[in-house]
């Protein structure tokens, strides 16, 4: 029965994406509470933000040579992935910090923060990419040559 | 922050986390493209909602509390930077330059648009 319906519906699915969101927005803010901000400039977010592109680029891509069928690969992508580091990490706050640096009169500051955590997000990621499939490679060398899996 | 409010946004994180995985799951359905539109859709609409709460707040309209559970909670685990950065490389390592940059600049520019309305909308009232 359950097995027809799409992950999104299945609360088995739901519960890990929660559980992982809950730690993730744990870590957020208590990072967010011992990060002060810099020049206004909400530093905890932005190391947030970087930090968790850095990890899911790296999760999915060591996780990409194990495909949707295998059960425990699944679970790993919707508690780390869809849960921890979604939660982790935030859009909301970039773009209304963005707004209140902007209205505050830091113009150039604001821009610098949005288009800076975008770009350097996106290095992070790829970043995060390279060491994920280099680990999933070796993971999947030691599986084919009998080692631990 | 007091425990008891921090568990609150913990637990408001988690539950957002779940709405942005429902939400997902409902447009990819219904929207089958390579274009990242659910993640767009869910950090402007989450942004927007954000931008009340900040309005709301300077405005003495909502307890600062609340917009911590709301904002830094549920709006926070709502949100998401690290899958939105992953679609834009993902375009990009298909070859799918103009995509990925129209992506990355328009749920930037929609967000923050989204946001300074929602701040103007929170404290108008």
């Amino acid at each position: 029965m359950t097995g027809e319906r799409p992950p999104h519906l299945r609360w088995s699915a739901i519960a890990l994406v929660v559980v992982g969101g809950m730690a993730g927005s744990a870590a957020r803010a208590g990072l967010a509470l011992v990060i002060p901000p810099v020049a206004q400039v909400p530093l905890a977010i932005a190391i947030v933000n970087l930090v968790g592109a850095f990890v899911l680029g790296c999760l999915y891509a060591a996780l990409a040579h194990r495909g949707h069928d295998d059960a425990s690969a699944v679970q790993l992508r919707l508690l780390l992935g869809t849960g921890f580091c979604g939660g982790f990490t935030t859009y909301s706050a970039l773009a209304s910090d963005t707004v209140v640096l902007a209205v505050d009169g830091a113009v150039g500051v604001s821009m610098v923060y949005a288009l800076g955590t975008v770009l350097v997000g996106a290095l992070a990621t790829w970043a995060g990419i390279v060491v994920g499939t280099a680990l999933g490679r070796g993971h999947g060398r030691a599986v084919r040559d009998g080692g631990p899996a | 922050m007091t425990l008891p409010l921090f568990l609150l946004v913990v637990v408001a994180g988690g539950l957002g986390a779940g709405v942005r995985f429902v939400v997902d799951g409902v447009i990819r359905s219904r929207v089958r493209t390579a274009f990242p539109w659910a993640t767009t859709i869910i950090n402007v609409s989450g942004s927007f909602a954000l931008g009340l709460v900040v309005g709301a707040t300077l405005a003495n309209l909502l307890a600062p509390e609340f917009a911590i559970v709301l904002g830094t909670g549920f709006l926070g685990g709502y949100t998401t930077f690290s899958t939105a950065s992953y679609e834009t490389v993902q375009l990009i390592r298909q070859r799918r330059v103009a995509a990925s940059l129209v992506s990355g600049v328009l749920m930037l520019v929609s967000s923050v648009a989204a946001a300074g309305l929602g701040l103007w909308l929170g404290s108008a009232f």
